[in-house]
């Protein structure tokens, strides 16, 4: 009620300029806030499972992103409408969370609005929709916990883990090689992984790009790749057991921070400050060639003396190396960066097997590749591939399935995937719906109708007849108590998820669910709208 | 109740049929534009620039066409970004490529109107490109082993590359140059060190390769013009006033008579240090920076050639050429290695004196000089060259040779076909669309020629249901000949790069199924970024590379949360480069938003918005 009434019955406005603004109250409102919601799902619909297509996208600057990744899609879009923007907001976070699975959750959430929409029309109130989806999706969850199957890895048999990542990844364009590309994933995260803790630090794996080559040449490097070469071109291109001095401070006359002048006013002074800037440049070399440093790798840039005197004294180095890439460096060589020439010390130096120049077709391409380092821990995966946009688009990929490992060696409890859990909860569900009394189970009978447009969605894109494949999925997995069937997108011949190995990860599945509730409890809960209106 | 619009203003969005038709069509627009240029009767276009001077480029190479022009279609811009690796990857075939991605597409939209699914046709192309890969892996021929029908192998490569060029006419002399610069490399695809000089003057065949090395700089007056058995030492070092780095340094007097005195210790210095480079016992200083006057004055007066101002590349190449190394300082005189030539002295081309250094110690090196008559012929010779040259470089390394003329594509189209006979399912029919989209650049290349197509690829396919025949167009002779006879080749490397790349593209376009188009930036979004550029903290930040996000680069975030790339700004006037800019190209990847440990966010105030950006300090 934007018109109040003071004591004498005048009326007056609470909002300020409200007649510039334009207002939606009540169903109105929730109706419209559902159909901006169920348009974004409908987007990310088509591009769910092995089958779904990709997007197109091309950015306000005309940049073009190829992607099927639920994520980049609605982060590109340029979305506009502010419950859009939640459910943008949505599927970020289930990429921070959990990584992949980012499409589904979006997808998902929009059924669960689709749902409510019908029972709204019937005059639920939307709170106890609201609250209906709530404790459906706390039976779901609690259901997965009983379905999941914990699943058995070590560092000796990769395979389910491998398994587990080329489900991820064959959604994706690049499921041509799905299987070397898994089994890169696998290799990084347990390379950098700390299975004590169960945990792993992705921050450790760099994923390098450079267009060329084929997807197929896409390695796994246990070292670092840097975009830099050798500062001196006539620096050797090739250093075996490289001692590396890892250094943040430049080669370049020292600058104080505090203000201060040198004032020159006499003959001798300007050439004793000549002989001590000489000697200086003489001394940051010579500290380094002291330590046993075999090659230097600096933050910042040289003087063209100090790069000429490196050259001279035989020791190459490598300049203007960015922060992160210089602690990645540190790490897997095991050194310390050190901020001043006077703490270089022997122990502090990087050790690695290998450092090699490697150049790239016909263009002045060169890269430095840090081999065999003293500790393996931080490791690269270099991309190759015929465009860019493909190039991208497998970082994307690999950024999912490395997330998928890491979150099966902190939890290795698994589902079967192919919309197998959802079919799965979809029946719990509506099984406990007929015990709660009240409105509440009208709700949680949508909640379990919601649950299966996800099957349908990959029965859809599949080419598959959508109803006729869900139905006698549920049944079969009715009549035989196993919740491991699901839609056979490709059409492989049988419905058993266990066999076609398709799993996903029980956190991530939960997480799917749980975000999805809670984002759309939020849009049934706004009943007002209020904006300014165009001009 | 009607959605409220989910987009911006002006953004749009294509679904299903339409967004397909639109990339379809894009694609096959650029494909079509560039068809004309293929093979050795290929046309050329010209290119106008819209700024100033409307200057005119005339081409037939693929990936120049394409990079100049103005796509808006996000199709087109995959097929530009893939004829623009095959040029940085392999160098030619950029315009291949495109046809052939062109021509798959073409294929898909047929098979999409017969109600294919796109996945189909996907996993069909797949198998046929994999299939046609094999079949080349098993025809090629390696004559590593063999250096003298290596060369044969290497020289018939440039000629059929030189053929579709503008060089055609000298086909043989080039190809001779081409092949000699690339076997001097020895192996290395550093294409630098093969400078290419265009002087304008003459005619084509004028042109001519350089055992030694020519420097496009004029020898300092008074100073000796031809030098024997010239030691050099090569520099990179201020020649100018050497001034003192050490930072706050400056110079205050109270008098006259001591700023003379200042002056004449700092010209002691120079002095001394021309002393020293004397020391070393040359004859040549070949400086990057420039050398002052007086600095010359006493290497004239010392006999010795003084070239100030030779770039970078310039400087490097002689260093590779001489053997000797870039020195910066001069204090160790014996450990220096010097560099060493013949004979060093100034010759003509045209109207313009250069500098040739001849009787060098090291052969990676050389210059090959273009003559021509106008800049339009020289460029586009110029262009020629370098696909001859990454070719051969890139054969030197991989050396896998097919016969060219359309040869490898009859052959990858005939086992296609029989793979599409041999498989079961509606991928067949995509199997066999890839083969005709194989047929279409044979095709191509006979129309562009002006011959009956229909009738000589029908004779061709026939020929070539023998097996292990060797027949091609002759687009000269205007029929069906034998390629090994001819002598007509091309390398592996190329024909593979093609055939993956164009693949993967026309897949990468199929897949999609919606196109979602952002409202273009305001132009005065890019202003403002340019004014940015002009706040002198930021020009600090970026000018000492300071400003780095997580591994990128300086990025800006507007005060409505998007992230903008400044990359984009389109500005070169002031050094950005030093930071690299290039460094990262993610900037759609996610998670890029949030600080990161060290990083301070700080805002700078332009025209319209309060910018936020991410400041890393470095400990400095």
């Amino acid at each position: 009620m934007a018109l109040a009434f003071d004591e004498f019955g005048r009326p007056f406005i609470i909002l300020k300029e409200q007649e510039q603004k334009s207002r939606l109250r009540g169903l109105d409102a929730q109706k419209s806030n559902i159909s901006a919601g169920k348009a974004v799902a409908r987007i990310l619909r088509t591009s769910l499972g092995p089958k779904g297509m990709d997007k197109m996208l091309q950015s306000p600057d005309g940049d073009v992103t190829i992607t099927n990744d639920g994520a980049t899609i609605l982060e590109q879009m340029d979305v506009d409408n502010q419950i859009a923007k939640l459910m943008v907001e949505l599927s970020r976070s289930q990429d921070y969370e959990i990584g992949d699975g980012t499409t589904g959750v979006v997808v998902m959430a929009g059924a669960l609005l689709e749902k409510a929409e019908r029972l709204l029309e019937r005059g639920i109130h939307p709170i106890r929709i609201a609250e209906g989806y709530e404790m459906a999706s706390r039976i779901s969850v609690d259901h997965l916990e009983r379905v999941a199957n914990k699943f058995e890895f070590d560092e000796s048999n990769l395979e389910p883990l491998i398994q587990t990542c080329m489900t991820t990844l064959s959604s994706k364009i690049v499921n041509r090689c799905k299987r070397s590309l898994a089994e890169i994933a696998v290799k990084a995260v347990l390379a950098v992984a700390d299975l004590e803790r169960k945990d792993v630090n992705l921050d450790l794996i760099k994923v390098e790009g450079k267009v060329g080559g084929k997807l197929e040449d896409t390695e796994l490097i246990y070292g670092i790749v840097v975009d830099k070469d050798m500062s001196h071109p006539q620096m050797p291109k090739q250093i075996e057991d490289a001692k590396i001095a890892i250094l943040t401070c430049p080669f370049e006359p020292p600058k104080p921070k505090t203000k201060h002048k040198v004032d020159i006013d006499t003959v001798e002074k300007f050439q004793t400050l000549r002989l001590q800037e000489q000697k200086y440049f003489d001394d940051m070399v010579q500290k380094c060639k002291d330590v046993g440093a075999t090659l230097v790798i600096c933050q910042w840039g040289f003087d063209d003396e100090a790069n000429h005197l490196l050259m001279h004294r035989n020791l190459p180095a490598v300049r203007w190396v960015g922060g992160v890439e210089l602690e990645l460096i540190a790490i897997a060589t095991g050194g310390r960066i050190v901020p001043r020439f006077q703490e270089l010390s022997p122990e502090k130096l990087g050790k690695a097997g290998m450092v090699r120049e490697k150049s790239f077709g016909t263009t002045k391409d060169r890269m430095l590749y840090i081999e065999h380092c003293a500790n393996s821990r931080a490791v690269t995966i270099f991309i190759r591939g015929g465009n860019k946009m493909i190039i991208e688009e497998t970082k994307r990929s690999l950024h999912d399935a490395l997330c998928v490992a890491r979150n099966l060696i902190r939890n290795n409890s698994i589902v079967y995937g192919g919309g197998s859990a959802e079919i799965s909860c979809s029946i719990a569900v509506e099984a406990a719906a007929d015990r709660y009394p009240g409105v509440e189970q009208y709700a949680i009978r949508a909640f379990g109708d919601a649950l299966e447009s996800i099957p349908m969605a990959l029965a859809e894109n599949s080419g598959l007849q959508p109803i006729e494949t869900l139905s006698a999925v549920k049944s079969q997995q009715i009549k035989d108590n196993n919740p491991h069937f699901g839609i056979d997108c490709n059409d492989v011949g049988t419905n058993d998820m266990r066999e076609q190995n398709v799993f996903e990860t029980l956190i991530g599945k939960q997480q799917q669910i749980l975000l999805a509730t809670q984002v759309v409890k939020m849009i049934l809960k706004i009943d007002d709208v209020i904006s300014p209106s165009d001009y | 109740m009607a959605i409220d619009r989910i987009f911006k203003d002006e953004a749009s969005e294509e679904k299903g049929e339409r967004a397909r038709m639109a990339s379809f069509v894009g694609a096959m627009a650029i494909a079509d534009l560039v068809k004309t240029t293929l093979g050795p009767k290929g046309m050329d276009k010209i290119l106008q620039s819209t700024g100033r001077g409307r200057e005119v480029t005339v081409t037939n190479d693929g990936a120049t066409i394409l990079k100049s022009l103005h796509i808006d279609n996000p199709a087109a811009k995959v097929l530009l970004d893939i004829s623009k690796v095959q040029d940085d990857e392999v160098g030619d075939g950029t315009t291949s490529v495109v046809v052939l991605a062109g021509e798959l597409l073409r294929e898909a939209e047929k098979l999409v109107a017969s109600k294919i699914h796109p996945m189909t046709i996907i996993s069909g192309f797949r198998m046929a490109a994999e299939c046609a890969r094999n079949t080349l892996l098993e025809k090629v021929v390696d004559n590593k082993a063999d250096s003298e029908k290596f060369r044969s192998d290497l020289l018939n490569i440039a000629m059929t590359t030189l053929s579709s060029k503008i060089l055609s006419q000298d086909k043989e002399h080039f190809a001779k140059l081409a092949v000699d610069a690339v076997m001097r490399l020895n192996g290395s695809t550093n294409l630098e060190s093969i400078q290419i000089i265009k002087k304008p003057g003459g005619s084509l065949k004028d042109s001519f390769l350089d055992e030694g090395f020519i420097l496009d700089k004029k020898i300092g007056i008074g100073q000796p013009k031809r030098i024997e058995n010239a030691k050099i030492l090569v520099a990179n070092t201020a020649m100018d006033t050497d001034k003192v780095k050490i930072y706050g340094a400056r110079v205050r007097v109270d008098s006259m008579a001591r700023v003379a005195q200042i002056e004449t210790a700092e010209k002691e210095k120079m002095r001394e240090k021309v002393q020293k480079i004397i020391g070393h016992g040359i004859n040549c200083f070949v400086n990057r920076q420039l050398i002052y006057n007086f600095p010359e004055e006493l290497f004239a007066d010392a006999g010795i050639l003084a070239i100030e101002h030779a770039d970078f590349d310039g400087i490097e190449r002689l260093a590779l050429v001489t053997g000797g190394e870039i020195a910066s300082t001069f204090d160790n005189p014996e450990s220096v290695k010097l560099g060493h030539c013949d004979l060093i002295e100034e010759i003509m081309i045209g109207e313009d004196k250069l500098i040739h250094f001849s009787g060098v110690a090291m052969g990676q090196a050389c210059t090959i000089v273009l003559r021509g008559a106008s800049h339009h012929v020289l460029d586009e010779a110029e262009r020629s060259l370098h696909d001859a040259l990454c070719v051969l470089s890139q054969t030197v390394n991989d050396s896998r040779v097919l016969l060219g003329g359309g040869w490898p594509e009859m052959v990858m189209a005939r086992e296609v076909d029989a793979l599409a006979k041999k498989t079961p399912g509606k991928k067949s029919l995509a199997i066999e669309a890839f083969s005709r989209a194989l047929l279409a650049i044979p095709t191509i290349i006979a129309d562009n020629a002006g011959l009956d197509s229909a009738e000589l690829i029908s004779q061709l396919r026939a020929e070539h249901q023998n097996k292990g025949c060797t027949a091609g167009i002759d687009v000269i002779s205007g029929s069906v000949g034998d390629m090994a006879e001819r002598g007509i080749c091309e390398a592996f490397k190329v024909k593979q790069a093609i055939l993956l790349s164009s693949t993967e593209a026309a897949e990468m376009i199929l897949r999609v199924d919606e196109i979602i188009t952002c409202a273009p930036r305001r132009r005065e979004d890019r202003m403002e970024i340019f004014h940015l550029f002009c706040n002198p903290v930021l020009r600090h930040w970026i000018g000492n590379g300071v400003v780095v996000v997580g591994g990128r680069m300086l990025t800006f975030k507007s005060s409505n949360e998007k992230p903008i790339d400044f990359r984009r700004a389109k500005i070169c006037s002031f050094p950005i480069a030093k930071v690299k800019v290039l460094d990262n190209n993610s900037l759609s990847s996610r998670a890029s938003w949030p600080l990161s440990e060290g990083e301070k966010e700080i805002s700078v105030r332009g025209e319209k918005n309060v910018w936020r950006c991410h400041h890393r300090n470095n400990g400095v």
